[in-house]
């Protein structure tokens, strides 16, 4: 970089530029919007080109994605509908990754959260609705809470990779899930379709008012904000955010690790739980196969692409919850492959992961110092 | 006027219907406002379950003034009642076809109770009268065609085994399992026939490792019932194996090995349903058949079959399409010894306690649970 012979002494003296001291105060938020932003845009420009190269007109494709997504009131609700899950299963990887964790078994823990909640709704069936939900918010939160802290557990106190158990525990956590539903919570009367009994309709929770889209998307924002909150504003998350720069370093200014770990897997699980509950509660009115749709797969994806912070997952969530649903227009209208819309998601993961390295290196946003 | 139904596309349609309608009169142009959307689980060039529906609206492109719409791999959960909120707020359609068994309850009765002018058909659900007037469920005695792949299997086995890929243990499966074991006891009353349940419909990686442990233990002709045949049928092919298909026909993939096979045959019952509601005639909301009412069909022989299995085969299948003949006919024991169906007692195709069928039929290796 030039640096202006003058500059000391304007440092100096004079009132440095008005625009130089805005983006000296506000350049790094302007770049977290700018380089994401420009990782998308260039995505879609190279989906454009891929769709091309199949026939296909790129400015219709443009067109649909938005109709689909953002077009119409309709699409709104769609788009808003598929983002509710995904904002729960992000942050059962972007809290972790405060302390330097990669968990991707978001699913597993939706899961057991589902089951959990499940149980805990065919437990009690004397109950008044709004104590039925309550009972099931927590148990789904503690199901999927527990689940992700014993991955956290293992890593912690029998040094197993964190990332590799979380996954595996998915699978376990399926069979499980397949293993209950088939045998002991099956309802003999679902005969082709092995579920439990439904939670009965006095128990779901419902719509928010005036939508279409479920309770999931409000607990969703609020989760993500209170998340953002205890990383960034209290001395809890500041000691996380420690450990999870210099675990040693941590630890000799005498932060309790073991806990931070072990309360931050709960946390993020309890996330993921929530999301299956609100499945059951909100969608499916019961559990079976069904719940295992991949929204905690998804998830990892939006966590990494909102650079792991919990607020950013908001958008992000809302950005492939309408991917997804503008997938099924573009199938319709330009006979595009289901597969399109996972080339679509995969080229805008490379792209942002690829501006990473992009951070701190516009030279026009660093201001002048 | 809803303006979420206008769009580029449309209006361009619009305009192409309305010039195709004066030039060929007034029919073609009231009958162009009917749009059929079909929802697949999976892919639809599976050679499987989802083919075989889109091979039926493909039949349905090919008539007169019919727009079809598709949309593939479409998760059971509420992205599928987003996706006939799209289709029809989008897309305009009037009649859906959403092909999945979990699509049906909660989702689509849902959909059916939102648009009550709109019809609703449903492959594989049980309609039940407090369900939806608007909303229809069919589907097909494949047993039937599976008895016959049976025949022929049990005339085309040299070592007497028969090998049973299988999804799950539930009621649909087993009655395939049983009706393909009976028929090949016609002809060769010592053919067992070894089942193995890979525990979902569509697990390719399970399903060549059954394939192939099968083949291990002697196995030299395999049927299956999972989503995709696809990778049994190559994998047993290329193992000097011979195959029955399942779903669609299969002899592409494997022209020498190819038996004969069990094959839905929705290209005939999705016309037919077509100009039902033309005709203004109510389509029965409990909608079921077999050979007799063309639901199901048997793929043409293949080479390997000997002129005896298919003068056999053809027997019972022209008893079958006559409709006199009973392949669930009493005395047949389970494969533990105990009498299912007792000596005198006639099971027909529409006996509903078919439906609930939980047991496996003597010859057959293997267990429900």
């Amino acid at each position: 970089m030039t640096t202006d012979v003058a500059d000391p002494a304007e440092a100096a003296g004079i009132a440095p530029a008005a625009d130089s001291g805005f983006l000296q105060r506000y350049g790094v938020t302007i770049e977290y919007i700018l380089i994401p932003g420009a990782a998308l845009l260039g995505a879609l420009g190279v989906f454009g080109i891929f769709v091309a190269l199949f026939g296909k007109s790129p400015l219709d494709l443009y067109f649909y994605m938005y109709q689909g997504a953002f077009g119409t009131w309709f699409s709104w609700q769609n788009t808003l509908t598929r983002a509710a899950p995904l904002i729960l299963t992000a942050l059962c990887t972007a809290l972790p990754a405060q302390l330097g964790m990669v968990i991707i078994g978001g699913e597993g823990a939706l899961l057991i959260g589902a089951l959990a909640a499940t149980s805990a709704a065919l437990a009690m069936p004397w109950a008044p609705p709004l104590v039925v939900q309550i009972a099931m918010v927590c148990a789904g939160m503690i199901g999927g809470g527990l689940w992700i802290m014993l991955a956290g557990g293992l890593r912690q106190y029998r040094g197993v990779n964190e990332t590799i158990s979380s996954l595996l525990l998915v699978y376990i956590a399926l069979a499980i899930l397949n293993h209950l539903v088939e045998g002991m919570m099956r309802d003999p009367a679902s005969l082709n379709k092995p579920s439990t009994r439904e939670i009965g309709a006095a128990n779901m929770i419902g719509s928010i008012p005036g939508t279409d889209v479920h309770w999931g998307l409000v607990f969703g924002v609020m989760a993500a904000v209170a998340s953002y909150i205890l990383i960034y504003h209290t001395v809890f998350g500041f000691a996380a955010r420690v450990a999870g720069g210099n675990i040693r370093a941590a630890k000799i200014v005498g932060l309790g690790v073991s806990k931070l770990i072990l309360t931050i897997c709960f946390l993020a699980g309890a996330c993921a739980g929530l999301a299956g509950m609100v499945e059951v509660a909100a969608v499916q009115g019961r559990t079976n196969a069904n719940l295992a749709a991949g929204y905690g797969f998804t998830g990892i994806l939006v966590a990494f692409l909102a650079r792991q912070n919990p607020l950013a997952v908001i958008p992000v969530a809302i950005l492939l919850g309408g991917i997804s649903a503008s997938g099924g227009l573009l199938q319709r209208r330009l006979g595009l492959p289901d597969a399109s819309v996972l080339v679509l998601q995969g080229i805008i993961f490379v792209f942002v992961l690829a501006s990473d390295a992009l951070y701190g290196r516009i030279g026009f946003l660093k201001g002048k110092s | 006027m809803d303006f979420s139904r206008i769009s580029r596309r449309h209006l361009l349609q619009g305009s192409a219907a309305l010039t195709l309608g004066t030039a060929f009169g007034a029919r073609s142009a009231a009958a162009a406002d009917t749009t059929i959307g079909f929802i697949y689980v999976g892919s639809r060039d599976d050679y499987g379950y989802n083919q075989a529906h889109a091979q039926g609206a493909a039949a349905l492109k090919k008539m007169p003034g019919l727009k079809v719409v598709e949309e593939e791999k479409v998760p059971e959960t509420d992205a599928v009642e987003k996706t006939i909120e799209s289709m029809i707020n989008l897309d305009g359609a009037s009649l859906l076809f959403p092909t999945s068994f979990g699509y049906y309850n909660p989702h689509m009765i849902k959909m059916a109770n939102k648009f009550p002018k709109l019809h609703f058909e449903h492959c594989g659900g049980l309609w039940s009268d407090k369900d939806p007037k608007n909303a229809g469920s069919y589907f097909g005695y494949i047993d039937e065609a599976q008895y016959i792949s049976g025949i022929v299997a049990g005339y085309s086995t040299k070592s007497g085994k028969l090998g049973f890929v299988a999804a799950k243990p539930i009621p649909q499966v087993l009655r395939n399992i049983n009706a393909f074991t009976l028929g090949a006891k016609l002809a060769n009353p010592k053919a067992t026939t070894q089942v193995i349940f890979t525990g979902d419909w569509s697990m390719p990686v399970k399903e060549a490792e059954a394939t192939n442990s099968l083949i291990d233990q002697g196995v030299d002709v395999l049927t299956c019932h999972v989503d995709g045949p696809k990778t049994m049928v190559e994998n047993a092919a290329r193992r000097g194996a011979m195959v029955c298909g399942y779903h669609v026909n299969q002899s592409p993939l494997a022209p020498k090995a190819y038996l004969t096979g069990a094959e839905w045959n929705w290209e005939a019952l999705y016309p037919k349903f077509v100009k039902m509601i033309a005709a203004g005639e109510a389509i029965p909301n409990f909608y079921r058949g077999g050979l007799k009412e063309e639901i199901v069909k048997c793929s043409p022989y293949g080479e390997a079959v000997s002129a005896e299995a298919r003068k056999h085969a053809d027997d019972i299948k022209a008893k079958l399409t006559a409709g006199t003949y009973t392949i669930f006919k009493g005395p047949i024991m389970d494969n533990k010894g105990k009498a299912v169906i007792t000596a005198g007692t006639d099971r027909g195709q529409k006996d509903p306690e078919l439906e609930k069928m939980d047991y496996l039929v003597e010859g057959v290796i293997g267990a429900t649970s």
